[in-house]
């Protein structure tokens, strides 16, 4: 049976019913009123300061790397996450507008100044909480000498960014699923057949050539790697999304190495263990040399995985944050500098924004094909 | 003069860590361009053979840019603290 939106070939009919001309020229027309709206917006936005005014490139860079217990969005709008932390007194939860609208300034002995948050006993300092007591106490070089919390387990932008991954990635795959439960195995339809070619492309090309015979043993994890780390990727690349810099964090990448590690170590049979303890076919004092390498190298291979994702997308962040700042450095010059500039800089930031989607995807399969690799070492069979 | 108050006024760790991202740079250049000319000569030679070749440039591209990534982060870490 044939419905009302389908041509005598069965295709959809949606190429002979919508006037795309018309509708190319619509989104024309609101791209340039959008652009026109922002420019004006944009003037009003601030730009970051040190304390006596001038624009300060690095900070400002540094501080849309870093970790934050807001989402910052646009001028004062932001998204104030709860900061949970456990002290002496026990478990404190609450909102951190509580802090970020409570600056205060002090002065180091040295006579530079210095801003924090204060509220209640707790006083943050570029980001770290620590206890108020009297109130903050600096060394000479600007450090603050207060005793930190004890744990300090809020919602910080970093994190709230691995919720909404989790989110996007659950919708996606339990979608996929429900789709092949409900088919079988017909043809995929919608989402399914936008995930399947993925899919199997982690298992056929990355896992199973990697691992050989218990390639799917592993398929999952690998799977849930990849995406986590794309998904991650691509939402730190998003703009006014707040500057989520997920994998980008040591700490992320960290437990995703060491996960690795962990799976490495504990499915390593006999022959792998043998062939870094005691490697065969190897004269001996060539052994000596070689056995400190290898153990050295159990820990280095998963840190070296760490450092790459981590110095790649930070660094594929760092510069596009460094073409905006061009921008504000030669402002502060003078405006029409500032305008001049910006149009070459923005265009190389667009520029910068697409190799970052190919490094996105590209980091993310690094890492599953050498983590799939490390797998297949460790259950390889005796040749 | 003025250069060279200008010169004196960044210390001498952030003058060589810059110095060090610098040779990161010539360092990466030199490795993916040794990667771009042997996938290009490749290609060359057996044309059918492009998109293995390309897929496999990409990835020892990727891994030779992590490396040089690790003297840029070593670098940051020296200018910042």
């Amino acid at each position: 049976m044939r419905n009302v939106y389908e041509n005598e070939h069965g295709n959809s009919k949606i190429w002979e019913l919508c006037d795309f001309k018309k509708i190319f020229a619509q989104m024309k027309k609101g791209f340039i009123l959008f652009l026109a709206v922002f420019a004006l917006l944009s003037s009003s936005v601030s730009a970051a300061s040190s304390e006596d005014g001038k624009f300060n490139a690095g900070e400002m860079i540094m501080h849309h790397i870093a970790d934050a217990h807001e989402i910052h969005l646009i001028g004062d709008l932001a998204i104030y996450l709860p900061v949970i932390v456990k002290t002496d007194n026990g478990w404190d939860v609450f909102s951190s507008s509580h802090l970020y609208h409570n600056p205060q300034t002090a002065e180091t002995p040295s006579g530079d100044k210095v801003s924090y948050y204060q509220y209640g006993d707790y006083i943050m300092f570029h980001e770290h909480l620590y206890m108020a007591g009297d109130g903050i106490e600096l060394n000479d070089e600007g450090e603050v000498m207060n005793q930190a919390v004890a744990i300090d387990l809020s919602i910080t932008k970093t994190v709230a960014g691995m919720f909404l991954t989790i989110l996007i990635m659950i919708l996606i795959f339990t979608s996929v699923a429900k789709g092949y439960k409900k088919r079988g195995v017909a043809a995929p339809k919608g989402l399914q057949s936008f995930m399947e070619p993925l899919i199997l492309f982690v298992r056929d090309e990355v896992a199973r050539p990697s691992i050989g015979k218990h390639a799917d043993r592993f398929v999952p994890f690998l799977l849930s790697v990849f995406f986590f780390i794309w998904i991650s990727n691509i939402l730190g690349l998003i703009p006014f999304l707040g500057g989520l810099n997920i994998t980008g964090t040591l700490s992320v990448t960290m437990v995703l190495a060491a996960i690795v590690f962990i799976v490495t170590s504990i499915n390593g049979n006999k022959h792998y263990w043998g062939h870094i303890l005691w490697p065969p076919g190897v004269p001996f004092f060539v052994k000596l040399i070689l056995v400190p390498i290898e153990f050295a190298g159990i820990f280095i291979k998963p840190l070296v995985l760490m450092v790459r994702l981590t110095a790649n997308i930070t660094a594929g962040h760092i510069i596009i944050l460094a073409f905006v700042a061009l921008i504000f450095i030669f402002g502060e010059q003078s405006a029409s500098a500032g305008y001049g500039i910006g149009i070459g800089s923005t265009l190389f930031m667009i520029f910068m924004n697409f190799i970052e989607l190919l490094v996105a995807f590209l980091q993310a399969y690094v890492f599953t094909l050498l983590s799939a690799l490390y797998f297949g070492a460790a259950v390889e069979e005796a040749h | 003069m003025d250069l060279l108050t200008v010169l004196l006024e960044v210390s001498l760790s952030v003058g060589l860590a810059g110095l060090g991202a610098g040779v990161a740079a010539i360092a990466a250049g030199l490795g993916i361009g040794k990667i771009g000319a042997a996938a290009l000569e490749s290609i060359a030679r057996q044309p059918e053979a492009t998109g293995d070749i390309r897929a496999s440039m990409i990835v020892a591209a990727a891994l030779v840019e992590g490396v040089a990534l690790f003297a840029v982060i070593v670098c940051l870490l020296v200018v910042l603290g």
